[in-house]
């Protein structure tokens, strides 16, 4: 018997009972909604969420030299870069086509103070062109009279942090003084301005604030600049992984100096994505269960209900084999026609979802989620379900087929 | 896989050559004991039975004698506790599940008592099914055959219509169709007119009867309805699992 027979037949089987069938489907129909917009909104979430947390400070990958990420809570001052090391680093990232724009930077603690009051401070001394054309969401953290994007700083200026400007009763337009210690030990003090606020993206927490890189050179009193960490901002961030290999490489040679992370090694928030991951993957699971349940449920009832008529087509020469794919091709018709409805339905509600956009607020982040879902998602879906279709048709099938004609011909 | 056509060819020349052919169907010291709780049942004892071909052959008795059981064994459909079953010179006991499936797709057709028809198929579609089991069989010769049995039992008309739209009677027409488009050299019906009325049942056991002499099938069938026992050329009387009488009579 041709395939397209067995398919007919097992076609028509499913639609036997309209309700059941109907109701079965609907059900891991349902599944496959539930992981289509929650895989969407979910991915669309994490993007969002890797976006901001790269474009606003981070970047994509960042370049230390050796051994500084390991005491990066100390801001260690002598693990830097300088002098033909940076300018090898500088020539490696102007050579990468994936690479868009890179920052360096001078990382280092300090003492803030409003000559009344004092504090810490994190502060990275920056070029502001190239951080900004770096993170270029930084600037939407700005609050203050900023005259141009790539000159969000001038030397002389400082952002200071939200509630240092709190806490330290500053506002814009103050003058505050920076005491820093410098590699050698020695303590150095700035005069500078206040600019503008620096607004962290998890709310008013943190104290990180920005100065030129002028004002970090004369208060840790370099000559040149010793750099403490380069941001790296790519074309396109689907290629990080291929990037950060090729760094690795050139960081793995013995006579280099330096070392490379990814966002999500040097960001706590990372975890956030892999959670994400984690409850699309809980979502599969739940997917996964309704299928093998209401399918086995369906094709058992359907093997009890028609022993008889087994029995029958065993006799007139049907031979187990073909007794074993009929069912199968019921049980995996199920699936194939709850999947394709299911999909159909999920990506017509991200389609709605997008035209009407969820907008809210993450901490200090507006999200605006654009759901989407990747076409290799929908299809490990599609293959998910197919495959637990036919696993869970399978048992009921088997039974079908080793059923003695005799018997069930006697079957009432 | 195994060619039976090969087999049964050469069973014949062997069979020709010693001069001992067997009949079509051949059945020796045939036991059957069901053993379904404590006590052993004994559904036939000491069968031994030849039926020729081109014959039309009835098994007649009481309810529980062991005519179904006896249907059964030669349809290839159950296997006897004890004997041995040769049909068309093939030892069936030595068959699988699947062989069997095989051998009674390609020799033996099936009429049942309460038709069982495939519901999901129309009556076109039930009868062509176990033309699709033989497989390799070209549409146009598919249709030809289907369309002049239907033509045969007087179904042509009904043939788009799915079981549950017609009849007892005609589901019986349309399953003595089924039965015999594989050309099969034995059709065996059990009980076939226990569900109809006079009219229909006359009408079924005609049909089979002229089937008998256009195809040369065998028609064994099993029945205690004493009006159409009359039609059966040879008339095994079965009690208590055992042959307790063979009347021979004039072809009908």
């Amino acid at each position: 018997m041709k395939m397209r027979n067995l398919i007919i037949i097992a076609f028509r089987n499913l639609f036997r009972n309209k309700r059941r069938t109907i109701l079965t489907s609907s059900l891991i129909a349902f599944g496959v909604v539930l992981v289509v917009v929650f895989g969407g909104l979910a991915i669309s979430f994490k993007s969002q969420m890797i976006g901001i947390l790269t474009n606003t400070a981070m970047g994509d990958l960042q370049i230390h030299r050796k051994g500084y990420v390991e005491s990066i809570d100390n801001q260690p001052l002598h693990l830097t870069l300088s002098g033909t090391e940076l300018a090898d680093v500088e020539k490696m990232l102007n050579g990468m086509p994936e690479v868009a724009s890179y920052s360096p930077r001078i990382k280092f603690g300090a003492m803030i103070s409003n000559y009344a009051q004092t504090s810490n401070i994190r502060l990275s001394a920056v070029y502001p062109e190239m951080e900004n054309r770096t993170v270029s969401e930084l600037i939407k953290r700005i609050k203050g009279q900023i005259t141009s994007p790539d000159e969000f700083l001038k030397p002389g200026e400082i952002l200071v942090p939200e509630n240092l400007m709190k806490g330290l009763s500053l506002k814009i337009g103050d003058e505050i003084v920076l005491v820093a210690t410098n590699k050698d030990g020695s303590v150095n003090a700035v005069t500078l301005r206040i600019a503008a606020v620096m607004e962290n993206v998890f709310g008013p927490s943190g104290k990180d604030g920005y100065i030129h890189i002028q004002d970090g050179q004369t208060l840790l009193r370099m000559d040149q600049p010793e750099i403490v960490e380069i941001a790296v901002h790519l074309q396109k961030f689907d290629r990080l992984n291929g990037v950060f290999e090729q760094l690795m490489k050139e960081s793995d040679q013995p006579e280099s100096s330096i070392e490379v992370h990814t966002w999500e090694q040097l960001s706590p928030f990372s975890s956030i994505t892999r959670i994400v991951d984690l409850l699309i993957l809980v979502v599969k699971f739940i997917l996964i269960s309704i299928v093998l349940v209401s399918i086995l449920n369906i094709m058992t009832m359907s093997v009890y209900e028609r022993i008889s008529e087994i029995g029958t087509i065993a006799a007139i020469g049907t031979p187990p084999s073909r007794i074993l794919s009929l069912f199968l091709i019921e049980g995996f018709a199920i699936g194939l026609l709850s999947t394709f409805g299911g999909i159909v339905i999920g990506i017509g509600t991200l389609s709605l979802m997008n035209l009407t956009r969820i907008d809210f607020t993450f901490g200090q982040m507006d999200i605006s989620l654009a759901p989407g879902i990747p076409a290799g998602e929908v299809f490990w879906i599609a293959v998910i379900v197919m495959f637990v279709s036919l696993f869970a048709g399978f048992h009921p099938a088997y039974k079908a087929s080793k059923m003695e004609p005799v018997d069930a011909l006697g079957h009432v | 896989m195994i060619n039976y056509d090969i087999i049964q060819k050469l069973v014949t020349f062997f069979g020709i050559i010693e001069g001992k052919l067997m009949s079509l169907i051949h059945l020796e010291n045939i036991e059957k004991v069901y053993d379904t709780g404590e006590i052993p049942v004994q559904a036939l004892r000491s069968i031994n039975l030849e039926i020729q071909t081109k014959t039309f052959v009835s098994f007649i008795g009481p309810s529980g004698s062991g005519k179904t059981t006896l249907l059964n064994i030669i349809g290839c459909l159950d296997k006897p506790t004890d004997g041995k079953v040769f049909v068309n010179n093939i030892d069936v006991g030595m068959l699988n599940r699947a062989e069997s499936a095989v051998f009674r797709a390609k020799t033996i057709g099936f009429v049942f008592q309460n038709f069982n028809l495939i519901p999901v198929l129309t009556v076109y579609e039930n009868v062509e099914y176990p033309l699709l089991m033989l497989g390799r069989i070209p549409l146009k010769e598919r249709r030809s055959r289907v369309l002049r049995l239907l033509e045969k039992v007087g179904m042509t008309d009904q043939k788009d219509k799915y079981p549950n739209k017609i009849s007892g009677g005609q589901k019986q027409r349309v399953a003595v169709a089924r039965a015999l488009v594989t050309n099969p050299q034995i059709v065996l019906a059990d009980e076939p007119t226990a569900n109809l009325d006079h009219t229909s049942a006359f009408k079924i056991i005609s049909i089979m009867h002229e089937m008998t002499n256009e195809f040369g099938t065998t028609f064994i069938f099993s029945t205690h309805d004493p009006k159409i026992v009359g039609e059966a050329e040879i008339l095994y009387t079965l009690e208590d699992g055992a042959i307790v009488n063979t009347e021979q009579r004039k072809a009908v």
